[in-house]
């Protein structure tokens, strides 16, 4: 056990053993440390403008995140390294290669937004990939990615995508003056990984930082009414917003077992409450890779970089984009309770608005995916009104298992948005089973999907639109069109086409 | 070169730069300097107000807001809030002992914290004063408010449900006889346009910091573009002398016009927190609370009537723009005007009849947003052209061409200004023709036809936009430049920089003129002790006036010590010239550094303040007629866009802009504005939207659900072209023309490409009539009325 957490900002190590659980790195850097380059923009994670980066040993490999500082908690640092734009010059002064290049390529306007622009494309820049990125599509896409979690009001953009792809070039021939210290900084990091489960005190309350699912299990079990944060991109809202205060925090990605994110060889996938939506990207492109274009549209890169794929499913929002997509593929939810174990299927965990199949004490232990059967059609389309980081009106998650003469099987359609939970179409799934894929199959599945909702009106959508924007989705698993994978109809997502005169 | 110990002056060198040419300076005006601090941005160095040093024994303060959109107050038990640990004091509108008023216009409206009546959802009743932002924001929640509900208007509808009650006078234009002229048309058609508003969304939050003083004094950073009137507000509510209250602005992160008015809410709080305890107080809005205090741009319906000919040429507008201004007049006045200004975009009507209707709602107090009502008028001209081409069947662009403006006849606009100098005709033919338009309107006409769901479409439209204050009396402005007697320059002028690059143009004017490089010239932050008296940085005139304030006084002192060059060094003062090798005296050249040394040694004052009011400019609301304008800048814009028919998902595929910045300062900063401009109005056209729900509370009052565009939303192929060898026809600073605004405009070509896209679903017979914001469900909408107006209906598209 110990008493305090210790992670380094720049060059200088702190150790903390009294902080107020809900503290954010963003009110710590600013009030405390006079470091003032890290920008309060919205204080909710939308707007980038509080980008850090948070350097940390992955499988023995020191990976630096993006994530946002005005949601996160100063102890979730414990064992990192943290950089802020304040850490950014070389050691003669001199300006990284992605600030050279927003000051040459007129990146910046009125300047609030950069130091976050910078955090976000430094990290980029320190991909070992980022030879490929140079002038193609595929690398306008990776930026796009990279600085969907950064909002600048006076540029257009333009030019910081071309300062990305300056930089990028730069450092792809020259090196990456954060990434040259790589050896440094693991050997460093390596010396407090001491493996012990930490306890924090302080008069306004205290945080479990368990180093085990065993540790987690006791804590948990002993206080059924600590708040559990995992990435904290949900509760930091609470603390920001709603002004919430957190007397216990029991941490969850502390916990080094809960990292795990395997496939088994039944082909089932395994997703432990502790991994993070970037850590299990390529798993899940991997596993469901229809799925990948809208993964990749869940919260923004700082989001996924923070926030757990459980975490997603524990919070149980209705418009939570992760819950339908795993319901579609079948997945089932592992639930755990001091050492009792039980597993239900996702699709029943979620019962009404704000109510759970989970007892007190009980918390996530992992979601086990299933692979989708041979033959099956899956499509995954999440519908907002801003293509990037926002939340959906409609999200649809449909998987068709097809019997080799062409009748659909088994039909799982999942929605998001379209109920006071993520749920099911029964009607219009009902509609589809043993049918072919026609026009009049199709009629009659969005006929049902109108019988199977009542949506609700509000700033994102109107229940018209949700429900015209339901059916609508299922075309594109019936539309075979030109240019497009077979059985999908194109979407934005996947035109590709340039035909600009 | 001069020696320095003996003053003589050395013949210039040979090769040298021509001692009669302007001085070649790089970076200096006209040409691309970075901006002054991106070194700052990009480290995190840059300071804003809330990265200030905050003295130890700081208050800070945090708002209680009306829950009610119109209400009176019954009673306000302010004691849970007083009694939360770490309060120092709550104040309410009765603790104001002076005016408790802010409205910028006089209007007697808007007082500061509520009375005993509230008229929106997020109007300051009190403010919490406390030892930490925490424990202010804890506390300011605690209040029990009993209110006795009062009838509400909460959009245009309504209003003009309810009797249609104005927050300011309406403005009418009228020449010739419009009723007449449409009458008599062969053509003619009607319709209405409902176009949304927009939230600032300056990344940085209003902000504000104040420091009492000794005998009264009080001293304010402020995020405003208006230190003046801050300063104003800040004496007015403080019942003090202007002479006491210092106003000062380094930078803001981002304005917009969010930050012309509404700035001094946070300013005057932060002073009287400040003026209550003796102890510096800072007043820094949550994002939230910032978007349900602060006024947005307005949303507008404008019904038109056109009268047209065969040919699409307009002969007759009748048109009423109505706009939600909010629970108080602030600038809606001058706002709904330079929509009329602005209705006829780049098009001569001629016989018109323009009015506006300037309702007031309980809603936040609609305020100054880049383009300041222009662009919702010149969405209207634009609307009118895209129908009169469905009416005649031509092509979109020809009817924009038959009826813009010339410059010899057909010249005359509603407000009976002739215009000089349009290019419109040109601009638009020019960039038509350099991207291509007439045969990728083709192409995608062709593609549309076999491409089931996702649909192209393509528009281009023009922009003329009037440059200055239609209020006279702002189009002024004033400097101060101070030489130091090492040869570096510090300029102070009376704008403030807000990202658009105006602190850049005003070092290189001045580095222009003394011919030194940027780093002899240093701006500092504008305050109003330096510079007094000055006008909102606002109407795009930035640096149209601060420049040519900056350039008479640094010829005030270039004069002097152009005289005084002369007689040292026996030349005619013809003979002195500042260039980049140091003033060329006669033969000889001289380090500036040591000129200036000389200068200050024979007793030559080396600092000037500079004045500047602008020409030619004159109007008169009450007759509609006058010069309110010194010029128009122009340009056009080509937007390509793919619609997905069964979502209304769109995206930008390629926009192509060109551009009037005149003889440009900085076409490096220009061309930000214009990119950054253009990708703002689209946003405000397509994805941004403000929603209220039937209680008057604004619900999209975070980026979470108040959605700008982001870094994906950007055309993905963007070309932005400055147009070439365009000398503004007046005297401006260097022949440049005003940046800010103008491109704000280009995004109605998202809008009209949109609607092509649409069209196509009834093969491009029915009109779509597209309303703003096209978010992907105004788009579908439109989608299914066209399906089945023509008679298609969904089911059958794909069997």
């Amino acid at each position: 056990m110990r008493q305090h957490i210790s992670f380094y900002v720049g060059d200088t190590l702190h150790h903390l053993s009294s902080l107020p659980p809900e503290l954010t790195l963003l009110d710590w850097l600013r009030d405390q440390q006079a470091r003032t380059g890290t920008k309060e923009g919205c204080n909710e994670g939308d707007c980038g403008a509080c980008t850090v980066l948070v350097g940390r040993l992955e499988q023995g490999h020191l990976v630096w995140r993006a994530v946002n500082a005005c949601i996160h908690m100063v102890w979730m640092l414990d064992g990192a390294q943290l950089l802020t734009v304040e850490d950014l010059r070389g050691p003669d002064g001199a300006l990284h290669p992605v600030q050279q290049a927003m000051v040459d390529e007129h990146g910046s306007q009125c300047g609030f937004c950069t130091p976050g622009f910078v955090m976000s494309m430094v990290a980029l820049s320190t991909r070992a990939d980022l030879a490929a990125l140079e002038g193609t599509l595929d690398g306008e896409r990776i930026i796009n990615e990279a600085l969907a979690g950064n909002l600048c009001r006076c540029t257009g953009y333009a030019p910081i995508v071309r300062a990305m792809k300056k930089a990028a070039a730069y450092c792809a021939r020259h090196g990456e003056p954060i990434s040259a210290r790589t050896a440094e900084l693991s050997a460093r990091l390596q010396a407090l990984q001491d493996g012990k489960t930490v306890e924090l005190h302080s008069p306004q309350g205290r945080v479990t930082l368990p180093a085990t699912v065993e540790a987690l299990a006791t804590a948990y079990a002993q206080d059924p009414a600590a708040m559990l944060v995992a990435g904290g991109t949900d509760v930091g809202l609470w603390v920001t917003k709603r002004l919430r205060q957190l007397p216990h925090i029991i941490a969850v990605r502390t916990a080094r077992d809960l990292h795990k994110i395997h496939t088994r060889p039944d082909g089932a996938l395994w997703i432990g409450a502790g991994v993070t939506y970037t850590e299990a990207m390529p798993h899940l492109v991997a596993h469901l890779p229809t799925a990948a274009d809208t993964l990749r549209r869940i919260g923004s890169t700082q989001v996924r970089n923070a926030a757990t794929v459980c975490g997603n499913i524990g919070n149980a929002s209705p418009i939570g984009d992760g819950p339908p997509i795993f319901m579609a593929a079948g997945a089932q939810l592992h639930l755990r309770c001091g050492p009792e174990r039980r597993v239900v299927p996702l699709e029943a965990f979620f019962l009404e608005y704000g109510k759970q199949d989970i007892r007190p004490g009980e918390f996530i232990e992992g979601v086990l995916i299933p692979p989708l059967p041979a033959g099956s059609v899956c499509g995954v389309y999440k519908v907002s009104k801003r293509f990037d980081q926002d939340i959906s009106a409609v999200l649809g998650a449909f998987v068709l298992v097809m019997a080799e003469d062409g009748t659909i099987q088994q039909a799982r359609l999942a929605y998001g948005g379209m109920a006071g939970i993520p749920c099911r179409a029964s009607r219009a799934e009902a509609a589809l089973t043993g049918q072919t894929r026609t026009p009049v199959t199709l009629l009659a599945a969005q006929a049902a999907i109108k019988e199977d909702f009542t949506p609700l009106s509000d700033m994102r959508a109107s229940a018209w639109y949700r429900a015209t924007v339901a059916a609508n989705l299922l075309v594109r698993l019936f539309e075979p069109d030109r240019d497009s994978p077979p059985h999908h109809a194109p979407t934005l997502q996947n035109w590709q086409e340039v035909a600009h005169g | 070169m001069v020696d320095p110990y003996t003053m003589a002056a050395q013949p210039a060198e040979a090769g040298g730069p021509a001692p009669h040419g302007p001085a070649q300076v790089a970076g200096a005006a006209s040409s691309s300097l970075r901006h002054e601090s991106a070194h700052l941005h990009v480290a995190g160095e840059a300071r804003y107000v809330d990265d200030m040093p905050t003295p130890p024994n700081a208050v800070h303060v945090a708002l209680g807001l009306s829950s009610r959109a119109h209400a009176r107050i019954i009673s306000m038990d302010l004691g849970p809030v007083q009694a939360y640990p770490g309060v120092v004091c709550v104040l309410s509108a009765r603790d104001i002992a002076h005016h408790n008023q802010i409205s910028s216009v006089g209007a007697g409206d808007e007082p500061l914290l509520a009375e005993d009546h509230v008229f929106f959802c997020g109007q300051p009743l009190f403010a919490v004063v406390a030892q930490t932002r925490h424990a202010a924001r804890q506390a300011a929640v605690l209040a029990r408010v009993e209110y006795e509900d009062l009838p509400t208007v909460l959009n245009i509808e309504q209003a003009r449900a309810q009797g249609g009650a104005l927050v300011c006078r309406s403005l009418e234009m009228t020449r010739g006889n419009a009723a007449q002229a449409l009458a008599n048309a062969p053509h003619r058609l009607a319709g209405q346009l409902t176009i949304g508003g927009q939230e600032h969304f300056y990344l940085e939050g209003q902000a504000a910091l104040a420091w009492p003083g000794e005998d009264g004094e009080m001293r304010i950073c402020s995020s405003t573009q208006h230190p003046t009137e801050t300063q104003h507000m800040v004496a007015h509510v403080l019942g003090c002398p202007n002479n006491l209250v210092t106003v000062e602005v380094r930078r803001m992160g981002g304005g917009f016009g969010g930050k012309e008015t509404q700035a001094n809410i946070v300013a005057c709080l932060a002073a009287l927190a400040a003026a209550r305890t003796g102890r510096p107080a800072k007043l820094r809005l949550d994002r939230d609370d910032d978007m349900m205090i602060t006024g947005k741009r307005h949303d507008f319906v404008i019904d038109y009537d056109v009268g047209f000919d065969a040919q699409g040429r307009v002969l007759g507008v009748d048109m009423e723009l109505a706009a939600r201004c909010g629970w108080s007049a602030d600038l809606s006045g001058p706002v709904t005007d330079r929509a009329l200004f602005h209705a006829d975009n780049a098009y001569y009507y001629p016989d018109v009849r323009l009015r506006s209707v300037p309702l007031r709602t309980n809603t936040q107090s609609n305020t100054a947003f880049r383009g300041f009502g222009g662009p919702q008028g010149a969405a209207a001209a634009e609307r009118m052209m895209e129908q009169i081409a469905f009416a005649t069947g031509l092509d979109p662009l020809d009817v924009r061409l038959r009826n813009v403006y010339g410059t010899t006849e057909r010249n005359v606009t509603p407000y009976h200004m002739t215009v000089e100098d349009s290019i419109a005709g040109e601009v638009m033919t020019q960039l038509a023709q350099d991207c291509d338009y007439r045969k990728r309107r083709a192409q995608i006409r062709e593609f549309n036809k076999t491409s089931r769901y996702l649909r192209r479409g393509i528009a281009l439209t023009p922009v003329k936009f009037g440059i200055s204050f239609t209020a006279t009396h702002f189009n002024q402005a004033g400097a101060l430049v101070h030489v130091y007697t090492d040869g570096s320059v510090q300029v102070n002028h009376g704008g403030t920089e807000m990202g658009q690059g105006l602190h850049t143009k005003m070092v290189q004017i001045a580095m222009r003129e003394f011919g030194l490089p940027h780093e002899r010239v240093r701006i500092t932050a504008t305050t109003t002790g330096k510079v007094p008296n000055t006008s909102a940085t606002a109407a795009s005139s930035g640096a149209d006036l601060n420049g040519m304030a900056v350039l008479a006084a640094v010829r005030t002192i270039k004069d002097r010590l152009v005289n005084f060059a002369a007689a040292k060094w026996q030349v005619s003062p013809e003979q002195v010239h500042f260039t980049a090798d140091g003033v060329v005296v006669g033969e000889a050249t001289v380090p500036f550094a040591t000129l200036v040394n000389a200068a200050y040694m024979a007793r030559i004052s080396l600092s000037s303040t500079g004045f500047y009011k602008t020409p030619k400019i004159s109007w008169d609301s009450a007759t509609g007629r006058g010069r309110p304008f010194y010029y128009f800048a122009y340009g056009a814009a080509c937007a390509e866009v793919v619609v997905d028919l069964l979502t209304g998902e769109n995206r930008m595929e390629r926009v192509d802009i060109l551009h009037d910045a005149g003889l440009s300062l900085n076409p490096d900063i220009d061309i930000g504005q214009i990119e950054g401009g253009f990708v703002q109005g689209a946003g405000w056209l397509t994805m941004e939207e403000l929603f209220w729900d039937t209680s008057g509370r604004l619900r999209t009052h975070a980026p979470s659900t108040y959605k700008i565009p982001a870094c994906s939303d950007r055309p993905r192929i963007f070309n932005v072209k400055l147009m070439e060898n365009v000398p503004n026809r007046e005297e401006t600073i260097f022949r440049s023309k005003a940046v800010g605004e103008p491109p704000f405009v280009h995004g109605l070509a998202v809008l009209h490409a949109i609607s092509d896209a649409l069209a196509s679903v009834d093969n491009y017979r029915t009109y779509p009539g597209l309303n703003a914001p096209a978010t992907p469900e105004q788009i579908l909408r439109v989608a299914e009325r066209l399906r089945q107006q023509g008679g298609v209906g969904h089911a059958q598209v794909h069997t």
